[in-house]
């Protein structure tokens, strides 16, 4: 059905919608790059972001902590994943923006600012802060779905590596080389979240259609754009542009997730090799 | 283990809640269309979606109507102007509501006759973000035009300290903020700058969802979005319906019209702007009135309108529509002023009078 509405710009644009890079309504300009550009990137920054974090949390909530503070620190972070999106969102642009405006993102140009990611103007709304509002929502779901697999190693492992002498450190990576798969499919999980996020992005994103290198410009993400306008496209080719970009954050979404598949077998594989 | 059956639970009340909420939305659905239920059910519900122009307003009369006639409910969604006009043509609002007229292809794909009901006026004015800057800011067409376009990039530059040689404005850089969506706001200020400003007109244009220039500024969604975002942001400015702006306290830039004078957005010269432009209103009352001729006219000023179908479905809803919009321009005016909308001019009230009076069901007009 998604293929059969997006026939006219299908038609119209072929192969250029992917590569085109503007996106103009008004003159009928279609062009996706912007977009895949600006999901990919912001994604990736919250993946970066969320997984060493999320890792972290599991760890210590699974192997170090005791049970009377892992309980209730599990549960709140499960409580932060059912927190609605537009709240993460309010709270991007009243606190998370100024936030990086006056203190995270000077402190970044100061220090990093020969970077390209770092130089052009702070207004405290752009790529770097969806990355980090879409770090801070993935990272629950993460931390839950790791956390699970950790439980669901045999302690008799553990036992059995401190049995033959093994440091604490030592049994916890053993633990983690068995739970690969199921980590990497928790990091998956978080990813499609974070690539399909609309509104919390919609808000802190700046909602504009270009591709620039610094991470404090303003950028788009494909379900940004389709959130703030799929309601109101009245004319038959934009609806038929937005369809059809639609159809793009599936195939987006189809590649990202088999690299990480594939990833993930040449890691898992790695490791029984060397255990 | 125990997490595993812990989720299926999750997961099971979860479905059965949504199953349960769709069956209670379809027998809902049910009991709006059919006339029966609508006769005799107590309520009867009216379905209106649209511009999230005039919300404020639309949603006190909403209520204030309900307390008059308890079985009548009428919901009211700002999904925006283009959603509204979407809305209606699908029949899935009993009406539809948008800040620019409808086009003529659409209404004659409409497939009946739709009328525009104007029911208020409202201004767009330009809000920003200065601190230390007391005295309202003075703008024109020109300057705003060039900050959307990128050409002025700081508040100290010469062109603006031409029109505000009192302020101390700070050098700083602009953060234009502009609407993401489509929209009836970013309509009427399009119109303005592209009736005024030749290179505007030449690279933007008019438009619900215009192509704003890439590398200026950022996108918000809603009136709300762009309020939030000028709150936050120092040296920003963005432009929103009137009421978003008193509401939040921010402060309204004084624009240039087309006589010269810099005039703030007041009930007084939104009004003068739309008595200006009486004479140019066509009979079906689609207008623009941006950049009207005159003096105290505030020049980014325009109606906002109800849509309907001419001949109306269902007998007993289609009374209640147009009772209710018949109230909304007689009763409901009282409520106009506290919200910073204006009311009609009398002329325009009398032919829109004419309008209600026309609308009809199988034949019969709704109103007596």
């Amino acid at each position: 059905m998604m293929v059969q509405n997006s026939i006219p710009t299908l038609e119209r644009f072929g192969f250029g919608f992917l590569i085109g890079s503007e996106w103009r309504p008004a003159q009928e300009e279609f062009g996706a790059l912007p977009f895949i550009y600006g999901t990919l990137v912001s994604s990736l920054i919250a993946l970066v972001l969320a997984v060493p974090v999320s890792l972290g949390i599991a760890i210590f909530l699974v192997e170090q902590a005791p049970q009377k503070i892992a309980r209730p620190i599990a549960f709140m972070i499960e409580l932060l994943a059912a927190i609605p999106s537009v709240v993460y969102g309010l709270w991007g642009i009243f606190v998370l923006a100024p936030f990086i405006r006056n203190h995270l993102g000077v402190f970044l140009q100061d220090y990093l600012g020969w970077l390209p990611f770092f130089q052009g103007r702070l207004t405290g709304i752009g790529m770097l802060t969806a990355g980090i509002i879409l770090a801070i929502m993935i990272m629950p779901i993460i931390t839950a779905v790791v956390r699970d697999v950790l439980e669901a190693v045999p302690s008799t492992q553990r036992e059995a590596a401190l049995a033959l002498g093994a440091t604490n450190w030592e049994t916890t990576t053993i633990v983690l080389g068995n739970a690969a798969s199921g980590i990497a499919g928790a990091v998956v999980l978080g990813l499609g979240r974070a690539i399909g996020e609309t509104m919390a992005v919609t808000m802190v994103i700046g909602n504009s259609p270009q591709i620039s290198t610094s991470l404090f410009e303003p950028a788009n993400t494909i379900a940004s754009l389709l959130a703030a306008n799929f309601a109101e496209a009245t004319d038959r080719i934009y609806l038929s542009a937005l369809i059809e970009i639609g159809l793009v954050l599936f195939l987006v979404t189809f590649v990202v997730n088999a690299l990480a598949k594939l990833l993930i077998l040449s890691v898992t594989r790695g490791n029984s090799r060397t255990a | 283990m125990l997490k595993k059956t812990n989720l299926g639970k999750f997961i099971s009340i979860g479905l059965a809640s949504i199953v349960a909420f769709g069956l209670a939305c379809s027998g809902e659905k049910l009991g709006q269309g059919g006339n029966s239920g609508s006769n005799s059910g107590g309520t009867m519900r009216l379905q209106g979606s649209g511009a999230s122009f005039p919300k404020p307003i639309y949603e006190k009369w909403v209520n204030e109507f309900g307390k008059i006639n308890p079985n009548i409910r009428i919901d009211y969604q700002a999904t925006g102007s283009g959603a509204g006009q979407k809305a209606l043509l699908a029949k899935t609002a009993d009406f539809g509501a948008s800040d620019d007229p409808m086009s003529d292809e659409d209404l004659k794909n409409a497939g009946g006759d739709i009328l525009h009901i104007p029911t208020v006026l409202g201004a767009v004015v330009l809000t920003y973000n200065l601190e230390g800057v007391k005295e309202p800011l003075k703008l024109s067409a020109q300057t705003i035009s060039d900050i959307y376009l990128g050409s002025i990039r700081k508040w100290n530059d010469q062109r603006l300290k031409t029109d505000n040689p009192t302020l101390n404005l700070p050098d700083a850089e602009i953060l234009p903020v502009y609407r993401a969506d489509s929209s009836g706001t970013s309509a009427v200020f399009t119109d303005f700058l592209s009736k005024t400003v030749p290179e505007w007109m030449e690279k933007v244009g008019m438009n619900k969802q215009p192509s704003w220039v890439t590398g200026v500024g950022v996108g918000a969604k809603g009136n709300d979005g762009v309020m939030g975002q000028v709150k936050q942001t120092p040296n920003s400015i963005g432009y929103v319906e009137l009421t978003f702006a008193k509401e939040n306290n921010l402060p309204a830039a004084q624009i240039k019209n087309k006589a010269g004078e810099f005039v703030e957005a007041s009930l007084e010269s939104v009004s003068a702007a739309a008595a200006a432009s009486v004479a140019q209103m066509s009979d079906d009352l689609r207008t623009q009135i941006t950049n009207a001729d005159g003096t105290g006219v505030y020049p980014i000023s325009s109606y906002t309108y109800i849509l309907v179908y001419k001949e109306q479905p269902d007998t007993v809803k289609g009374k209640a529509l147009a009772d209710f919009l018949w109230w909304a321009i007689h009763d409901g005016e009282k409520y106009v002023e506290e919200l910073h909308y204006s009311r009609l001019p009398a002329d325009v009230r009398k032919r829109v009078e004419g309008k209600i009076n026309s609308m009809a069901s199988g034949g019969k007009p709704l109103r007596q």
